[in-house]
């Protein structure tokens, strides 16, 4: 905009409504912009900045709630060391994000790839495949415990058709060993559309020039998925992979409603922990502690996010 | 691509030819097998809501019931107070959304086209925390939300979920990307910042509202540790977890809760239909989470 459309401007400005100084203007601009933020600055200062100041410090405090907090020093840090139930749940959580990220990027990029191809009804199987990331996490969780019941479930049925020992059929969130896989499977079951949206849309960033080339040179389609579109996707796929590993560092509701974190503490994760901590047994300072791990977890992933694009840019 | 086995035919064109044929076969084969296994526990849940208790597990599974019994999806409504559920998740994700939509693009006017002290500060501020999981500081929230006398209320929740970080984020972005120049010629025919946000921003910004309504949506009306934390009394509870209680009251009675679970997810799926361009065009822009 040129120097004489601002002129123009402030001219006509000045013709509508009584002068002000400049500073009384700059003043008044300051409050009209305050006036929008307002709204949403004070409920997120309330709501959500104060809690997060508070769970620093209660890291490092004792209090069940209602007795007068006392001052813990780094004793919660230190039960961090004996709590043989944290362990196990960061252990968890490293397994859990450990196989389901690989797996979840490995259907959500295959079927983005095949739902991709021109194909009769398409943008219903791609409805499909999203139906289950939006759909009610406990109606889902309550068929998948019925389809996976050990003793009269579809699924072991069908194994058991198909000539499966009934001896070796999985006893999934029953069994101490098959119950990590379950929620893992039903994870990637849940959420392989979404990330299968995200790398659609990367599909289509790809020059089309590209595989014409590689048709010309006689490529056949395997060799074009993984001399094109995964070196193409590499972005995509860094992107899908930080969301998928913060968000497995915070899995709970699909464990809450499957395996309740057991059996013992096969599947007993982070969250959970925290969750067990605060709100069964009112150790609110350790929770926060726990909670602490959980956030110095995503900050590295975060963090080490920010690197990776700023050297790839 | 799997290997299909062919007749070694010496001549090109028709082997070629066969060869894209079944191609195409297998491709619509593994389509939809996979769309089956994404499809089909939605269709066994539907089927076993119309059976008997002692039908639902009878195998070989009966997809369509020889006698659906209709009455299960009556009785639902007077063994738990599903439609006091039903209420309560309609009103917490309405004002949610509602509260949402109005202060994250008032907000995210002033970020993206204002001037002011300390702007820069402040929306640093509002990207860090979006870094911070929810379950890092949901202990001290709770906490704080008792002691304003919040606990089991809803407000607390509408609270809580309203005035998102993310949804300031998102339509920034999407001011970001609408000319300068159109609020400088608005503020030239005398509007003022609210008139300008009112008449301009908003109407042009249909797409990015639709998006950040869908994500607050669904992420509100599915929402689980939240409700569970904060509602313990039955009539306050969400559909979420009044079904978790159904199910651990009647844990046998698998028709009826099937037939809960279909009621629970009807209007996620109406809204989830109805919106569904915007959603996809969301997460391709954004690829964040709600």
């Amino acid at each position: 905009m040129s120097s004489a459309d601002t002129e123009l401007q402030v001219a006509v400005k000045h013709a509508r409504r009584p002068l002000l100084s400049k500073a009384q203007q700059k003043r008044r601009a300051t409050l009209v912009a305050y006036s929008f933020i307002a709204p949403n600055l004070i409920g997120f200062l309330v709501f959500t900045f104060g809690p997060i100041c508070f769970a620093f410090a209660l890291a490092f405090m004792h209090w069940d709630g209602s007795n007068p907090i006392q001052w813990a020093g780094l004793d919660n840090f230190f039960e961090l060391f004996r709590d043989k139930a944290f362990q196990a749940a960061l252990w968890n959580t490293l397994i859990y994000t450990a196989f389901s990220v690989p797996l979840t990027l490995a259907a959500a990029l295959g079927v983005a790839v095949l739902l991709n191809n021109k194909i009769a009804g398409r943008n219903f199987f791609r409805t499909a495949m999203f139906f289950p990331y939006v759909a009610s996490l406990v109606a889902v969780a309550v068929v998948w415990n019925m389809l996976f019941n050990p003793a009269m479930g579809p699924v072991n049925m069908i194994l058991y058709t198909v000539g499966v020992d009934p001896q070796a059929l999985p006893g999934w969130a029953a069994d101490r060993y098959w119950a990590m896989p379950t929620v893992i499977l039903f994870g990637v079951w849940k959420d392989l559309g979404y990330f299968m949206v995200i790398y659609l849309a990367g599909l289509q960033g790809i020059p089309r020039e590209l595989y014409e080339a590689a048709d010309i040179d006689g490529a056949n389609g395997w060799q074009k998925f993984w001399k094109i579109t995964v070196p193409q996707l590499a972005p995509t796929t860094f992107f899908v992979s930080v969301i998928l590993t913060i968000q497995s560092f915070k899995v709970f509701d699909q464990i809450f409603m499957i395996t309740q974190g057991g059996p013992g503490t096969s599947t007993l994760v982070l969250v959970y922990h925290i969750y067990n901590e605060a709100f069964i047994s009112w150790d609110l300072g350790y929770a926060s502690m726990v909670a602490m791990v959980l956030f110095l977890i995503v900050l590295a992933v975060t963090i080490l996010q920010f690197r990776l694009t700023r050297d790839i840019d | 691509m799997t290997a299909i086995p062919m007749a070694q035919k010496p001549r090109r064109t028709p082997r070629r030819r066969s060869r894209i044929k079944l191609g195409r076969v297998s491709l619509y084969l593994v389509v939809i097998a996979i769309t089956a296994i994404m499809i089909l526990p939605f269709l066994w849940m539907l089927s076993a809501s119309l059976k008997l208790d002692r039908e639902v597990f009878a195998f070989p599974i009966q997809w369509i019931p020889e006698a659906p019994r209709w009455q299960n999806y009556v009785e639902i409504w007077e063994m738990i107070p599903l439609a006091r559920f039903v209420y309560n998740t309609a009103k917490i994700t309405i004002i949610v959304t509602v509260l949402q939509l109005f202060t994250s693009s008032f907000a995210a006017y002033a970020f993206a086209k204002l001037d002011f002290p300390y702007k820069n500060v402040l929306f640093l501020g509002y990207i860090a925390t979006i870094a911070v999981p929810w379950h890092v500081y949901m202990v001290p929230q709770f906490v704080m939300m008792r002691e304003f006398g919040l606990n089991n209320t809803h407000l607390a929740l509408i609270c809580l979920q309203a005035f998102t970080a993310f949804g300031v984020f998102l339509m920034r972005q999407f001011y970001m990307s609408v000319p300068d120049e159109l609020c400088e010629a608005a503020r030239i025919d005398g509007m003022n910042e609210y008139q300008i946000w009112y008449r301009i921003m908003l109407p042009l910004s249909k797409p990015a509202l639709s998006t950040l309504t869908i994500f607050t949506f669904v992420a509100t009306w599915n929402d689980f540790l939240g409700p569970l934390i904060y509602l313990t009394e039955t009539k306050l509870k969400t559909i979420q977890i009044g079904l978790r209680m159904f199910i651990s009251q009647y844990s046998s009675e698998y028709g009826l809760i099937m037939a809960a679970s279909v009621v629970a997810l009807i209007p996620v799926l109406i809204v989830f239909l109805s919106l569904q361009r915007f959603f996809v065009e969301g997460i391709a822009s954004t690829g964040l989470k709600g």
